[in-house]
């Protein structure tokens, strides 16, 4: 498994754009999960009222990981995509 | 034959299959089913569905209005399939093993709560996302169709009554006509028949009955009367009738690039009344000389939460781009009375014609009015846009108004945003109120423009909205006459033109007191004008009398 912890900077937080873009991205590593966990809470980060419904705004740290054959690849596309976008 | 007999609101004939508006939000009912399996193809099916009406609409927008709009449909269309939406659907229909309508009802409530429960402003305005993603599924389940029919061939739209964000949905080039069980001559559905130049019959009751489905119904927007299966004589006096229109708009045609000029010089303003760009083509094709009235409230009653700038922007750019220099009168939102909108979270009012309305809501809740300022002003750059203010009664009001005006465009001067910083600013004269201090006003604004229906409803004490009032509602009342003189007397005297954009403006038996009284312009239904065009040309001013102020 692959993890690092990302800091939202968005003055929105993870809000319906994004998130629905996160989750379309996070759909297209096949066996490979990527979660999202804040809290001590963990969804998927495809399921995408889930992380709405999590309230993570501006300044709120998460802790992103990815699970299985494609974790590498996955992780890093991922954190770029945060880095852009949120 | 069977023969109808309703109010006509709406002039011409027509003949089509009639069609029963389907309401989008068709109520659902739980019901026991036994084969779970054919419900979740159902849903499948539905989902698919919705998928791809939602990815079109993203197409759409993103060529007409950009990438953030398009996200916003493609985020909806993830929501469709989103696993724990779809998850909490099948446990409602495994656990009470009931229709799949009832199930997706069930998620799209349970969803919408959660986000409804969330201390972010921003998340539980989220919840009006899942509420629109679980009506259409359902709309999809249920065979509702968006715009209301479902139909290849155009037809005779029939209905209880309409409501405004109904009328507004509706695919118009599917109408041929309306026929409604309530309603009266000042319902929306008579305004869009009206300006769509077509027939319109409401307050039919219960004699137009939902099986009557399918059928042809010849009508006539100017008796009220609907026949079906007609006997020779009356599919006779239709068909004449029918010859007699087309001719009337062969003639009527003669009258584009005209002059709205009488015989002896006087020349009136001829312009439209319109409810949103949609109506721009009816416009052009009756050659208006320009919109005297743009009713903003389309952009506040199709939505479901507050319109933001740029949306009412693009709105307000396409018509005064569409005018082409032509002037075009943006009236601010008119909502309250018997327009109301859920998200403006109104408190109930006993009396909403007399309550917290129009202007009043503006000057109540600056921000909702700062938006569409600078909206309006932003428009103004791209053509002739003219401000008006609806329900003015004070001239304390029309201060306010202009120092919002003054401080929006402060603000566009500091963010580099071009505007026309000599936009026309008017009132509209519907109170008996603002009739009394007419002079006061006119000294404040660049014209008035007098709405007679609600101006004869207050004046008269007679609600609009009632339909038996009869003849106690009767704009050609002396009083409301009068008013119509006095304000105009006091916008003369301050050099300032007066127009009116009731429906009374297409009222030709009034031309000739019009031009006595010295109205300048006449604002109507893209379908009136240019019959009324036909009749100003054959007027002379100087002989009109005022004798209607007397009786």
């Amino acid at each position: 498994m692959k993890q690092f912890d990302f800091t939202i900077k968005d003055p929105l937080g993870i809000h319906a754009r994004p998130a629905g873009m996160f989750a379309k991205l996070a759909k297209g590593f096949g066996d490979t999960v990527v979660t999202i966990s804040k809290d001590g809470n963990t969804v998927k980060a495809s399921q995408l009222m889930k992380v709405m419904a999590m309230g993570i705004k501006s300044g709120h740290t998460i802790t992103v990981a990815a699970e299985g054959p494609d974790e590498d690849k996955a992780i890093e596309e991922v954190r770029k995509f945060l880095e852009e976008n949120l | 034959m069977i023969l109808l007999q309703g109010k006509g609101v709406s002039k011409g004939v027509t003949s089509g299959p009639i069609y029963f508006f389907r309401r989008a939000d068709a109520t659902v009912v739980k019901r026991a089913v036994t084969d779970p399996e054919a419900e979740k193809a159902r849903l499948a099916e539905a989902q698919e569905k919705s998928i791809e009406q939602l990815n079109r609409l993203a197409d759409k927008c993103r060529e007409e209005a950009g990438d953030e709009a398009a996200v916003l449909f493609e985020t909806h269309a993830m929501f469709v399939e989103d696993e724990d939406f779809v998850d909490c659907m099948m446990q409602t229909l495994e656990e009470e093993q009931c229709n799949m309508e009832y199930a997706v009802q069930q998620a799209g409530e349970q969803f919408a709560a959660m986000f409804a429960a969330m201390d972010d402003a921003y998340m539980r305005a989220r919840s009006a996302d899942i509420k629109d993603v679980t009506a259409r599924i359902l709309n999809n389940l249920m065979g509702v169709v968006e715009g209301g029919i479902d139909s290849d061939v155009p037809v005779v739209l029939a209905a209880d009554d309409l409501a405004p964000s109904e009328t507004l949905q509706l695919d118009k080039s599917k109408i041929l006509g309306f026929m409604t069980q309530g309603g009266s001559g000042n319902s929306h559905t008579a305004i869009l028949a009206r300006t769509m130049g077509i027939p319109a019959i409401c307050g039919l009751g219960e004699a137009l009955k939902p099986e009557m489905e399918g059928r042809i119904a010849y009508i006539d927007g100017e008796t009220g009367k609907v026949a079906l299966e007609p006997d020779e004589i009356t599919l006779a006096a239709y068909n004449a009738k029918l010859k007699k229109q087309q001719e009337m708009k062969v003639l009527m045609d003669t009258m584009k690039g005209q002059k709205d000029v009488t015989l002896d010089g006087r020349e009136l303003m001829v312009y439209c009344n319109i409810g949103s760009p949609e109506d721009l083509p009816a416009v052009l094709n009756n050659d208006g000389q320009g919109i005297g009235l743009f009713r903003s409230e389309f952009l506040y009653l199709k939505a479901s939460d507050f319109p933001d700038e740029d949306t009412q922007f693009q709105a307000y750019k396409a018509v005064a781009e569409g005018l082409n220099g032509k002037r075009v009168v943006i009236r601010t939102l008119d909502i309250g009375a018997d327009k109301q909108v859920a998200y403006f979270d109104m408190k109930k009012e006993e009396n909403p014609a007399l309550g917290v309305r129009a202007i009043r809501i503006c000057l109540n809740r600056p921000e909702i009015f700062r938006t569409q300022l600078r909206a309006l002003y932003r428009a103004s750059a791209y053509g002739k846009v003219a401000i008006m203010f609806p329900m003015i009664t004070s001239v304390w009001e029309v201060r306010e108004c202009k120092r919002a005006c003054a401080k929006v465009m402060k603000e566009l001067d500091q963010e580099g945003i071009p505007y026309n910083p000599d936009t026309e600013i008017g009132i509209m004269i519907e109170t008996p109120a603002s009739v009394f201090v007419a002079d006061a006003l006119a000294k404040e604004v660049d014209f008035f423009s007098v709405g007679t229906n609600d101006l004869t409803q207050y004046t008269l004490a007679c609600d609009r909205q009632a339909n038996d009032l009869g003849k106690f509602f009767d704009p050609h009342h002396p009083a409301v006459l009068r008013a119509l003189k006095i304000a105009a007397d006091a916008a003369h005297a301050a050099g300032i033109w007066i127009g009116i954009c009731g429906e009374l403006g297409a009222d030709l038996s009034l031309l000739e007191t019009f031009l006595a009284i010295g109205i300048d312009e006449l604002s109507v239904s893209p379908s009136s004008v240019l019959p009324l065009r036909a009749a100003i040309r054959k007027s002379i001013a100087k002989t009109c009398t005022l004798e209607k102020l007397e009786s």
